[in-house]
């Protein structure tokens, strides 16, 4: 069969061929080539120019350094660093490299140190990252000799560790490789900072513990996921049954100017329920708990308002209100299809025995095994697999129109195409 | 401990094995006490006394809300898990109760897949003995993985 001219003229999307050199032949970020998550190149470009340079990574909490000398160790990107409290007001983050022969010298996940030695030659750095000392640096004496050490001009000043620029506001640590990134604030642009601002109040923060997965997907599918309110009120029945997030719950859907970061903001509705949301079929209008407690929810006054308020700080972490759970979710790739994904859930210094029962009592909804969450991991890993199986293809994000634009509902997937509005720009694709 | 209350503790290791391996939901419900609590926790929280757990249920009741989660809310992929439990070590034992716990390994098969390695871990248990048998009042999983392998849906 001869082809006509129409079906010459097809668009790359339904040819079956992957460009060579990536181009994004859609008309707007409405639609998202599939292979924004396969590629292996553009992974390793994201960690340059999204995880390492220009931006600003979450790499923990205060309140799991509390003592001087507590160090964590965590990633930014792909580069393993630790974060240490060097004096009551003064963290650093330093890369776990060794400056000599670039061993990941720091295995223990966190501890307490007055000093970082790494074991293969003993070199030994302090906790603002300078070396302090390198083993024969001066040789050995032998018959009146001394033999051997580092060459004259070794200055031990030239190879500290790499040291980060850290920022702390209200307990929450983040850190950069790059030196002449824009300050913290600016980053997070002045209505995401309110947001921010809202959950880390200056109030001393309690950790409450890790939950940690593996999701094999795309990273960048966990921060879609978030910022993506038609989902919720669809593919969590506990969400939708229990008017906790629903597509008639008042909210708004804000960005920074850059559109990369976001912040779905949520008021729980009265549960009743309008025909639109409760004929979806996920809607169990008999479900009833046997123990009512999992939604025993105290409002607090630093909420303000909204009942759920679900931050994306691009590219690194979510910031989770929901309710009276709240944590900060660190995005941690591996490769263009897994990442690492560790919640931190935490209270405040306030927090009456009660609160933090209910804390933990409603964390049973989120993370791994959550009622509510663990779906969210199992769709990223299917839409990894679909992704994979068509990279030639393109993913679809029109609902609320193709235009970016913040909102007063939430029936719109317009932080998605902010995200990719801005990642296009920042990766010149 | 004598040989018979041993045998019949090493049986109810073995039978709660069998009923979350076949998915016989009712059959695990009704081998806790109403006052039951039962924990999901990795070994990295319990060994820093930190009380998140990734999963942490309080008597029956919502033992039952998981159930029905299970079965009927959460969206997941099928799998199969297969269970292999080492015999019980006695800590601790009175006439009525016992503290136990044991190893386990639990292996995960997806539909069109191979089973893998999917959780280890410990059981660590208080448990009645009464007239009818053995039932949990508390059963905490502490399991080493650092990383859960996307999620966890059914009781380990
Ligand atoms: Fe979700």
């Amino acid at each position: 069969m001869v082809l006509g001219a129409k079906e010459k003229g097809k668009s790359m999307n339904q040819d079956n061929s992957i460009p060579i050199m990536p181009v994004w032949d859609q008309q707007d970020t409405s639609r998202i080539p599939f292979w924004a998550y396969t590629s292996d190149d553009i992974h390793k470009q994201e960690l340059e120019k999204l995880f390492y340079k220009n931006h600003w990574c979450y790499v923990g909490l205060e309140a799991e350094i509390p003592e001087v000398g507590d160090f964590k160790r965590t990633v930014i990107g792909e580069r393993s660093v630790i974060m240490v409290r060097h004096s009551n007001d003064k963290i650093h983050v330093l890369e776990n490299v060794c400056a000599h022969r670039g061993m990941r010298f720091c295995r223990k996940k966190h501890g307490n140190a007055k000093s970082f030695i790494c074991p293969y030659h003993q070199w030994n750095y302090d906790r603002e990252g300078n070396l302090r000392g390198v083993p024969f640096q001066r040789g050995v004496k032998q018959d009146g000799e001394v033999k051997g050490g580092m060459s004259e001009d070794f200055n031990t000043a030239d190879h500290s560790l790499t040291k980060l620029l850290v920022a702390t506001r209200g307990g929450v640590v983040f850190a950069s490789f790059d030196h002449d990134v824009e300050p913290f604030e600016d980053f997070l642009g002045p209505s995401m900072l309110t947001y921010f601002d809202r959950m880390f109040n200056g109030r001393k923060l309690v950790l409450l513990g890790y939950n940690n997965q593996r999701i094999p997907g795309n990273w960048k599918l966990m921060q879609e996921n978030i910022k993506d309110p038609y989902h919720p009120g669809l593919l969590h029945t506990w969400f939708v049954t229990f008017g906790l997030w629903r597509a008639d719950n008042r909210s708004e859907l804000k960005m920074d100017d850059h559109f990369r970061h976001a912040a779905m903001i949520s008021t729980r509705g009265t549960g009743d329920g309008s025909a639109e949301t409760t004929n979806v079929s996920s809607f169990k209008q008999s479900m009833e708990l046997h123990d009512p407690s999992f939604l025993d929810v105290e409002v607090e006054p630093w909420w303000n308002g909204p009942t759920a308020v679900m931050m994306t700080i691009f590219p690194s972490v979510i910031l989770q209100q929901q309710v009276n759970s709240v944590s900060t979710r660190h995005i941690q790739p591996n490769g263009n299809g897994s990442f690492d994904f560790v919640w931190t859930h935490f209270g405040y210094e306030d927090d009456t025995p009660e609160m933090t029962e209910r804390r933990l009592r409603q964390a049973n909804l989120f993370g791994p095994a959550g009622f509510v969450s663990a779906d969210d991991g199992e769709v990223i890993e299917f839409s990894q697999e679909g992704f994979e199986q068509k990279p030639f293809h393109r993913s679809l994000a029109e609902l609320g129109g193709k235009e970016i634009e913040e909102t007063d509902h939430m029936l719109s997937e317009t932080l998605i195409r902010g995200m990719y509005d801005y990642w296009r720009k920042v990766m010149g694709i | 401990m004598g040989t018979e209350k041993y045998l019949a503790l090493t049986q109810f290791y073995q039978q709660y094995a069998v009923a979350v391996d076949q998915a016989d939901w009712d059959t695990w419900l009704g081998l806790f006490k109403e006052d039951c609590t039962y924990k999901v926790q990795s070994r990295e929280n319990y060994d820093r006394n930190l009380p998140m757990a990734a999963l942490s249920l309080k008597g029956k009741g919502m033992l039952k809300d998981r159930i029905y989660g299970i079965t009927e809310t959460i969206f997941h992929d099928p799998y199969l898990q297969l269970h292999m439990v080492s015999s019980p070590v006695v800590i601790n034992e009175s006439k009525y109760l016992i503290e136990s716990q044991a190893n386990y390994t639990v292996f995960r098969t997806k539909n069109d897949g191979i089973a893998e390695v999917y959780n280890v871990g410990r059981y660590l248990d208080h448990l009645q003995v009464s007239s009818d048998g053995i039932r949990i009042k508390s059963r905490l999983c502490i399991f080493d993985n650092d990383m859960i392998l996307n999620s966890m849906i059914y009781p380990i």
